[in-house]
């Protein structure tokens, strides 16, 4: 007993203190920034290896950006990553970066269910569903509930059970194996209820789209309240867009 | 003429110079070499050829460091007689085939399905129905477990048969995570697709699975790493050894319910995981390893970091693990569960960390090493008792030899060569195989190229497929209480089985 306290007492404080102002260490490529630069965009467009470049507008999809940054390499001058991580949002549109943009991304506020922040702002509990992942998304998901993260701190918890969730997070590019067990998943998770979209082969298929194992029939069916990006989502981006979600706004 | 041509590791070879036997011959010959107990199949696979299967096994020969490479070739609807027969370590690679090819064997003894991928030649049978084995009997009862799992983690079916709270057996049915990778290396063109494609096969092992991707195609373009290339990536998967491992103990003690463990262990990892985002940006190690180039060059800076955070983290790690490994309640779990011998993971075929486990010694850094493995001599850590304490300690050992080995590597970095040739197009009509310890064992891709030097076929292996019979084996006779501590002791992919 009294080593185990030792050991703690060596420990010291390892929670980050302030979650949404906690800087990242290194060179993190969170959300790119385009300049006004002249260069051959179809150039550009074409090495991205997920399709995430599109020009006339000169843009980036964050929602398909594996964040390689072999973009930023070629054309230092035209893309550069910022390491802004509050990178979610609950507007699929909103991941898309264009030209000139240096802002941070946001939640549209008129989008998110009055339900959301009435039930889930003080607690709230997720069921995660990993379908056609590699397992790098979960390994971040876990991490958010580790004791440098510890996202339960707001009442943010992972459950065992749908049943006791308020909500699912997706991760991977959802395989025609998982479609069916992700719909009883989610049938089997009480209303009200929200779907959150981690990593970008949750939201667009990633590197995997348009393979012929997976089915992402599931998308099409339900409104997805959060998207986050990342490959794999870093355990601030999750956080972070999580507590926007399900904030208390002031009336207006 | 001989029946294999061998080859080392990473050695593009024309496709032709591949011996084709007669399916007796070939099958005579391999089972014969596996007699020994250094040579073991690292893959054995596949492939369509004109309304013809042609059948490739790889036998890596650990005395030599050579692997032995023959093929066959067969029509899809012959019933064969079976590898598996003879040495039950080929069961899944018949299994691979017969699910893919139709493939039937007279003596095979179980042709499960592997992973129900989308192109299998059997439409018919779904992941959804597929029939478990069953006991008749009044005492017995059935648990099943997943595809969804309690915890944050990948999707598998877990079906026991238990006399009250014991286990008798354990099937395990994977194939939830097909993402029919091997696939999309044919139909994504780039190469930047195609590596990043390797750096999602396994999220938990991007440095494992990329490294062996990087070196197989620099071999395909003819390309010889250059110091620096060699030395962040033999870096990177020791780097990745200690995350994963550290990660791994907290597990295990989160799942005795050994809370400061857990959580000493669980923030020991995110320093490490964090230091591949100061040098690559991603804590995962994605985006960090490329063929024929660097975009993270290696320097004094980086690894005045690197001896920081190892300074840290080393006088922790080794408290951690004092009480861990010596707490009554810790052991009192860990000792003598989830035993796998020696004689069932080498008949078997496990590899990696659960084979050194359990008393085999087998690890590619030391039998057929590559990059910066060639230039020292690495002992692999060996245990005897084959159970959850085992797969602990090695865990521990393997750490530290990790850090001292990097260590060694930061006496002299290599200096960026700034003056890099471009790669040359990928070689006609090749052969080539890349083998990789990552952290959890033993990764093999193969490539083979046509005549444009176009990629034809890509097969990946992961160390997982070779392992989830040791943990099906490993769990009977145990509470079935226990089973979280052995799946998670073993720490086994499911994306790396599904692909
Ligand atoms: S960083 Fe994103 S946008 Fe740039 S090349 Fe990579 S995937 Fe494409």
């Amino acid at each position: 007993m009294i080593r185990n306290l030792m050991i703690l007492a060596h420990q010291g404080k390892q929670f980050i203190p302030d979650l949404t102002s906690a800087s990242v260490p290194g060179i993190f490529r969170g959300r790119p920034v385009i300049s006004r630069e002249v260069i051959n965009e179809q150039q550009l467009a074409s090495l991205c290896p997920t399709a995430a470049i599109a020009v006339n507008p000169l843009s980036i999809d964050m929602g398909r950006c594996t964040f390689c940054g072999e973009c930023a390499f070629a054309f230092p001058g035209k893309i550069s990553f910022t390491t802004d991580y509050k990178i979610a949002s609950n507007e699929r549109d909103a991941l898309i970066i264009r030209e000139g943009d240096d802002r941070p991304v946001l939640l549209n506020a008129g989008l998110i269910r009055k339900e959301i922040s009435e039930f889930f702002s003080g607690s709230l509990k997720l069921r995660q569903v990993s379908a056609g992942a590699d397992n790098s998304c979960e390994m971040e998901l876990n991490a958010c509930g580790n004791v440098n993260f510890d996202m339960g701190r707001f009442g943010i918890e992972f459950v065992a059970s749908p049943r006791h969730a308020d909500g699912i997070v997706i991760t991977g590019a959802i395989s025609e194996h998982m479609a069916e067990p992700l719909q009883i998943c989610y049938d089997a998770t009480p209303e009200p209820k929200i779907i959150i979209l981690a990593g970008i082969d949750a939201i667009s298929g990633g590197i995997f789209e348009g393979s012929p194992a997976l089915n992402r029939s599931f998308l099409d069916k339900y409104k997805i309240d959060l998207y986050v990006p990342g490959n794999p989502v870093h355990p601030l981006s999750f956080i972070n867009g999580i507590l926007e979600l399900i904030k208390v706004r002031k009336k207006s | 003429m001989l029946n294999y041509i061998s080859v080392k590791n990473n050695q593009c070879i024309p496709f032709s110079s591949i011996p084709v036997l007669e399916y007796e011959q070939f099958l005579d010959y391999n089972t014969s070499l596996v007699k020994e107990e250094s040579n073991h199949c690292v893959n054995y696979y596949g492939i369509r050829k004109q309304g013809k299967i042609v059948l490739i096994c790889c036998i890596a020969s650990d005395a030599d460091g050579l692997i032995h490479i023959s093929s066959t070739e067969v029509k899809p609807e012959v019933q064969l007689e079976s590898f598996t027969a003879r040495h039950l370590a080929f069961h899944i690679f018949e299994r691979e085939i017969h699910e893919n090819f139709g493939i039937s064997y007279i003596d095979h003894p179980w042709l499960k399905p592997l992973r129900f991928p989308f192109n299998s030649f059997d439409k018919s049978s779904g992941i959804a129905n597929y029939p478990f084995y069953k006991i008749e009997s009044e005492e017995l009862h059935e648990v099943g477990v997943g595809p969804i799992h309690a915890g944050v983690i990948e999707p598998g079916h877990f079906r026991f048969i238990c006399n009250g709270e014991q286990i008798l057996h354990l099937e395990i049915q994977l194939g939830f995570q097909h993402r029919g990778i091997e696939n999309l290396f044919l139909e994504k063109k780039t190469l930047l697709q195609r590596t990043t494609l390797a750096e999602n096969i396994a999220g938990d092992t991007v440095a494992g699975h990329t490294t062996a991707f990087v070196n197989l195609w620099e071999s395909l373009c003819n390309f010889s790493p250059e110091a620096d290339l060699q030395f962040a990536r033999t870096l990177a998967l020791e780097l990745e050894r200690i995350a994963i491992h550290t990660g791994g103990l907290s597990a295990m003690c989160t799942d005795v319910a050994y809370q400061l463990g857990s959580s000493v262990f669980g923030r020991l990892r995110t320093p490490i995981v964090n230091y591949f985002q100061i040098w690559g940006g991603n804590r995962l190690a994605k985006g960090l390893l490329r063929a024929g180039k660097t975009n993270f060059p290696f320097d004094k800076v980086l690894e005045e970091k690197l001896q920081t955070v190892f300074n840290e983290y080393k006088p922790d790690f080794d408290e951690m693990c004092k009480e861990t490994f010596s707490l009554p309640s810790v052991l009192g779990r860990f000792e003598k569960t989830g035993v796998v011998t020696k004689e069932q993971a080498l008949l078997t075929g496990a590899v990696g960390m659960t084979a050194r486990s359990s008393g085999v010694n087998k690890d590619i850094r030391a039998s057929h090493p590559h990059d910066y493995y060639q230039l020292s001599e690495h002992l692999p850590v060996i245990k005897k008792h084959g159970d959850v304490f085992s797969r602990a300690q090695i865990r521990r050992e393997e750490i530290k030899q990790s850090i001292e080995h990097i260590r060694k590597l930061l006496e002299s970095i290599p200096d960026e060569n700034k003056k890099r040739q471009e790669l040359n197009p990928p070689s006609s009509d090749s052969f080539v195989l890349s083998l990789v310890e990552g952290w959890r064992g033993e990764i093999c891709h193969c490539a083979i190229t046509d005549e444009n030097g176009e990629l034809t076929h890509y097969k990946v292996k992961d160390p997982s497929l070779h392992n989830w019979l040791s943990l099906a084996l490993a769990v009977r006779n145990n509470e079935i209480s226990d089973f979280p501590i052995c799946n998670k002791s073993f720490d086994l992919s499911y994306c790396g089985n599904d692909l």
